[in-house]
């Protein structure tokens, strides 16, 4: 135990390190003696450079998704796509329709963003997915109207980790003439993207999930067929129009960078990832009154949302110090509110307040797995010595027909 | 969220927890709900003094639901049922210094002293 640094970070759903590599990549980008120049000058040598580099990353970026570089959008996060994505497709297209179909297990920069269509006039089904997190083509057909002009679905779920057949959703929305974006957030390097094959036609992307910087992004908008969004922020005409702005070189680098490296490391690295969840998996599963939340199979390795049913979410966190993960999703655990996510999967309120989500990545070791496992197993025990909820499931009382003095 | 060295100390080492066996000198009081996060179980046992000479509790909750209830148990010992009443919440936000988001866990717990003893009451009547 002695060689665990404490605590452990199995928080990568919410943010990545910076790889080595990438951060030196990135240094190379900011000081007189680099690549410091703005890639918008076209006068002399240090605009040249640096538009250079940005062409590169946006070559690494289109290299791993398959797509043309020139699809590439640079924006600021994967918020500020969505937004772009959806707010710019909904605007450009509304004399065609009013109707976008999404989620209710979205990430808010996408939920938000609808909401604030919907104040516009626009019209917005949020689905309710299946109890395993996922959605069918049939549930998106069910309401579909002559009016629907977008679909939003995201790739991988930040709080479940489980994986959306856009494959199929996409087939669907071509078919339909239907504008399909996918919030791609929590997937590069994780899932295979091949958009090529997808029909995707505007795809969310950040670095910092990804082993790259936080504060920078890329959307991707599909040339063929071409898709049309109305810019969200206007100045120099940056980015073919769509998104002006000067482009951060050290930012976009490391984007690129850390996008080359899940290029040529993912398949490996998923594979030591899925035998360490399954490791964590394993030592937690054989506790009674444990659910995992979210498919198992259509998940990506790295992601473990788990109930330890009877046991109270802050105080099993509490608990786990010496461990950074997350109750709930990371951008709503300051509230008391059980997860939106867990509640839409149908889950009861008790083992919504009871998940933990542990997510694994590039710099987690065997050693903290098994650490985690001794921790956790040890912290359900003795709160569930604390909790009267648990003695009465062991005394066979069924705490539904409990009349409980709601405060 | 920060928690205080009382309430960081009262869930490490939780006072009294546990169950006492039911009979007529035993109040029980459970309040709360799983759907609200916190359920805190009291209880006191009471003497043919009427003072209250041993308290027990389970709670699911946070750590500042786990530590108000672990200090009541604490206060409640040796009081009259009636002293015992006096327990107020601002007495145990202010004893373990609990942020404005953790006053209902206080709350809860005189919630649950007031249970305890009216079904004490109840029963000997």
């Amino acid at each position: 135990m002695s060689n665990v640094k404490l605590p452990i970070y199995l928080d990568y759903s919410a943010t990545t390190p910076i790889d080595p590599r990438v951060a030196a990549k990135m240094a190379e980008c900011l000081t007189i003696e680099g690549n410091f120049g703005n890639p918008a000058s076209r006068s002399h040598s240090f605009g040249w450079t640096a538009e250079a580099a940005v062409d590169q990353a946006r070559q690494q970026i289109a290299d791993l998704i398959n797509a043309d570089p020139r699809e590439i959008v640079w924006t600021s996060g994967a918020t500020e796509s969505d937004n772009l994505a959806i707010k710019g497709a909904a605007h450009f297209y509304r004399k065609k329709g009013n109707h976008i179909i999404t989620l209710k297990t979205e990430h808010k920069a996408v939920l938000d963003t609808c909401r604030q269509l919907e104040r516009e006039g626009f019209d917005v089904t949020y689905l309710e997915p299946l109890e395993n997190g996922l959605v069918t083509v049939d549930m998106l057909k069910a309401v579909t109207t002559d009016q629907t002009i977008l679909i939003s679905v995201m790739h991988v779920n930040n709080e479940i980790g489980v994986i959306q057949d856009i494959e199929a959703i996409g087939e669907f929305a071509r078919e339909n003439h239907i504008i399909f974006h996918v919030d791609a957030a929590q997937s590069t390097g994780k899932v295979d993207i091949d958009l090529g094959k997808l029909k995707v036609d505007l795809m969310s992307f950040c670095a910092h999930k990804t082993y790259g910087p936080k504060g920078v992004g890329a959307l991707y908008v599909r040339r063929k067929p071409r898709v049309r969004l109305e810019a969200q922020m206007h100045g120099g005409g940056h980015e073919r129009g769509m998104r002006s702005g000067t482009l951060a070189t050290h930012q976009i680098v490391g984007m690129g960078e850390c996008f080359r490296i899940a290029n040529e490391e993912m398949a490996t690295e998923n594979e030591r990832i899925r035998m360490l969840r399954d490791r964590l998996y394993n030592g937690l599963k054989d506790m009674e009154e444990v659910y995992v939340n979210g498919d198992m199979e259509h998940r990506i390795a790295g992601n473990l949302n788990i109930s330890f049913n009877f046991v109270e979410g802050e105080s099993l966190i509490m608990a786990l110090r010496d461990l950074a993960v997350s109750s709930g999703s990371a951008c709503t655990s300051a509230s008391l509110e059980p997860s939106y996510v867990l509640r839409a999967l149908g889950r009861n309120d008790e083992l919504a307040h009871s998940s933990i989500r542990f997510t694994i990545g590039r710099f987690t070791t065997v050693e903290e797995i098994d650490y985690t496992v001794k921790l956790v197993s040890a912290a359900v025990e003795k709160l569930r010595d604390l909790s009267p909820l648990w003695d009465m499931y062991k005394d066979g009382v069924d705490l539904n027909s409990v009349e409980w003095v709601a405060h | 969220m920060a928690y205080s060295e009382k309430v960081l100390d009262h869930y490490e080492n939780p006072r009294n927890v546990g169950v006492i066996e039911d009979d007529l000198s035993v109040g029980t009081g459970m309040v709360g709900a799983p759907a609200c996060g916190d359920v805190m179980k009291l209880q006191i046992k009471v003497n043919n003094e009427g003072i209250i000479e041993d308290a027990k509790f389970k709670t699911y909750g946070c750590g500042s639901a786990i530590a108000s209830s672990s200090l009541v148990t604490e206060w409640v010992k040796g009081k009259s049922l009636d002293e015992a009443a006096e327990i107020k919440n601002t007495h145990i936000a202010e004893e373990l210094a609990l942020p404005p988001v953790k006053i209902h866990c206080s709350v809860l717990a005189e919630d649950a002293i007031a249970a305890a003893i009216e079904n004490y009451r109840t029963k000997n009547q």
